[in-house]
């Protein structure tokens, strides 16, 4: 039988996505099926291989009701992605606008941007910590900061005593967002500024009229890396805290499954809560 | 610009001055001004500081003796050049093996990575596949999976499988498109293939080349500045990974932020090995030297290749639709 021209293009086709079938059946799919197994598992390694017994929700009940240490990390980790994602994405927006002007050693501030991402892992960070120069320098010694700091309510307080300790660590978040941006500024067309310009506008009405919204899909796209990113960096005391259960004889692989999957929910329902309320805000302004 | 000539004759002579002052400072609609630019620079200079500031404070560090550092008069410029932190530092991280090991589970998984993100990419960019926007979409959610969820399961497999302390455990999900941040590689793929134009493969095609020729040799070619950042961002993260590499290779295998990790204790132990000699307590110096020690390859490379970091987001139209 002779296959038609239609089909074998398709089959040659698929003969180049197949490593990523294969792949992601083996090493994603399975292993996504094989974790929620787990995670209703009691499991115990012992000298004959991997022992489970069905445990029903006891994982997760368990994480939620006995092991107050991890809903506490994960109430601290949502309410520092809250703060720190808004400002990496306005920070990042804020240089891409100033490195798209046209300026002198762009080059070299794009280097100098771009410099963390590529030096960022976890020990590093780590050890920079520990030299206590991932917070702005000496801030504190300055009056203005200690007045508010004596003046305002507690929640406030630590949010910017969290800001002040991590600002660095925060802004070195932004490298990729950065470059994002800037590539996405410089395909928006000259000539609806200059059309808007003849017609009036300033600098400010030229940005909240025709950057911002040509930024909206870009905005989406690098909100999504940075909550990702944020979430899965090594230092991230969730992710210790389930690393960390993994290897422990009372809890082991079924109790830590439970509680990755419990995190990856927690990730999930933010990106949906902040891209469902993202477009909605661009549907209702531009349909 | 007639129109502004226009307006500026009917302007008295007095007004006209003090709106080219306020021109030239604060910028018009045609050009920007000083003000303008300086406050631009200062602040591009300001945040240059801020970003920097934690690798000057590095490089400053990892120079100075211990007197320098006990020294309160002492902030930035070490009173000597003293190398001997550096001596120390390459000791304990056992510099030049663990790079060797870090090149290798670095190198090979993002090359192979790279080779198949491209295949998957020219896959989806030039085929009619059914299902594919299911595929596609697919690919992409696997970006959002967080490793955690993953790691479990896949150390169990490894294990199996008998490729704990392997290079295989990062090797084998790369080779299959499910390595660190697939999707991303195999969506610059996808966006720089279909921005290619199609007539020199179509013209191929007319005369007798397969596909998989047509790909190997007119798509590839093309597509070299892809690959280019592909390899280098691929090669970048997985040099970073320190939270799979710890769990999949086990003591057998060790990269050189792992051994920063523990830079600490194996410190404790060589000095404790070490009996008579000098036994000078951590101090800041030598754990800046090692943690520039170990960023200094990646420092090597990101200035010969920054020009493609830089850029390369522009080229691979990642920003496009």
């Amino acid at each position: 039988m002779k296959v038609s021209l239609k089909t074998g293009k398709q089959l040659i086709g698929t003969s180049f996505i197949l490593p990523w079938l294969l792949g992601f059946a083996v090493f994603t799919a399975f292993p996504l099926g094989y974790s929620i197994f787990l995670s209703f598992q009691q499991v115990r390694i012992t000298p004959k291989g991997i022992v489970t017994d069905y445990v029903g929700f006891d994982n997760f009940s368990y994480a939620f009701t006995v092991d107050t240490l991890f809903t506490q990390e994960l109430l601290t980790y949502l309410e520092e992605l809250f703060i720190s994602v808004p400002i990496i994405l306005v920070f990042s927006l804020i240089i891409g606008l100033l490195l798209n002007q046209n300026i002198k050693f762009r080059g070299l501030f794009r280097t100098i941007f771009f410099l963390p991402v590529i030096i960022t892992s976890g020990p590093v960070i780590e050890e920079l910590m520990a030299q206590g120069v991932t917070a702005i320098p000496s801030i504190e010694e300055y009056a203005i900061f200690n007045v508010i700091l004596n003046n305002s309510e507690s929640y406030f307080n630590s949010t910017i005593i969290y800001l002040m300790d991590n600002l660095i660590f925060i802004l070195w978040f932004s490298g990729v967002q950065i470059l994002i941006f800037l590539a996405a500024l410089q395909k928006i067309d000259r000539q609806i500024y200059e059309a808007a310009k003849i017609d009036g506008a300033s600098s400010w009405e030229c940005f909240w009229k025709v950057t911002l919204p040509s930024l909206s899909p870009i905005i989406i796209i690098n909100v999504i890396y940075t909550v990702v990113t944020y979430s899965i960096f090594a230092l991230n005391p969730v992710v210790n805290h389930i690393q960390s259960n993994m290897f422990q004889i009372n809890t082991g692989f079924g109790y830590a499954s439970a509680l990755s999957w419990i995190y990856f929910g927690v990730i999930a329902l933010v990106l949906l809560i902040v891209v469902g309320l993202l477009t909605l805000r661009t549907n209702k302004k531009y349909s | 610009m007639k129109r502004i000539e226009v307006v500026s004759q009917k302007m008295p002579k007095k007004h006209n001055y003090r709106q080219r002052i306020k021109h030239l400072l604060l910028g018009s609609n045609v050009k920007t001004g000083i003000i303008t630019h300086l406050f631009i620079y200062s602040l591009l200079v300001g945040i240059g500081f801020v970003y920097l500031y934690p690798m000057i404070h590095m490089g400053s560090y990892s120079f100075m003796t211990l007197e320098d550092l006990l020294n309160p008069l002492i902030t930035w410029l070490p009173s000597q050049l003293y190398l001997e932190n550096y001596e120390t530092a390459y000791r304990v991280l056992n510099f030049s093996s663990t790079l060797g090991v870090t090149l290798y589970v670095t190198v090979l998984p993002a090359l192979a990575q790279t080779l198949v993100a491209s295949l998957i990419g020219y896959g989806f960019a030039r085929f009619d596949l059914p299902f594919k926007r299911t595929l596609f979409g697919l690919v992409l959610a696997t970006f959002v999976i967080p490793p955690q969820v993953l790691m479990i399961p896949r150390y169990v497999f490894f294990n199996d499988l008998g490729i704990i302390g392997n290079i295989q455990s990062f090797l084998l999900p790369a080779a299959f498109g499910q390595g660190l941040n697939s999707a991303i590689f195999i969506l610059i793929f996808y966006q720089f293939f279909r921005m290619l134009p199609k007539s020199l493969e179509e013209a191929a095609y007319l005369d007798g080349a397969g596909y998989y020729k047509i790909f190997i040799r007119i798509a590839v070619p093309m597509a070299i500045p892809a690959f280019i950042i592909s390899f280098l961002f691929s090669f970048v993260w997985y040099w970073n990974e320190t939270t799979m590499a710890a769990t999949f290779f086990g003591n057998t295998l060790t990269t050189l932020p792992l051994e920063l990790q523990r830079f600490n204790v194996s410190y404790e132990q060589m000095n404790a090995q070490n009996l008579g000699g000098s036994n000078v307590n951590i101090n800041e110096g030598i754990s800046m030297a090692g943690t520039m020690l170990s960023i200094l390859p990646l420092l090597v490379v990101y200035f010969i290749t920054q020009r493609w970091f830089v850029e390369g987001v522009d080229r691979s139209g990642i920003t496009g639709e």
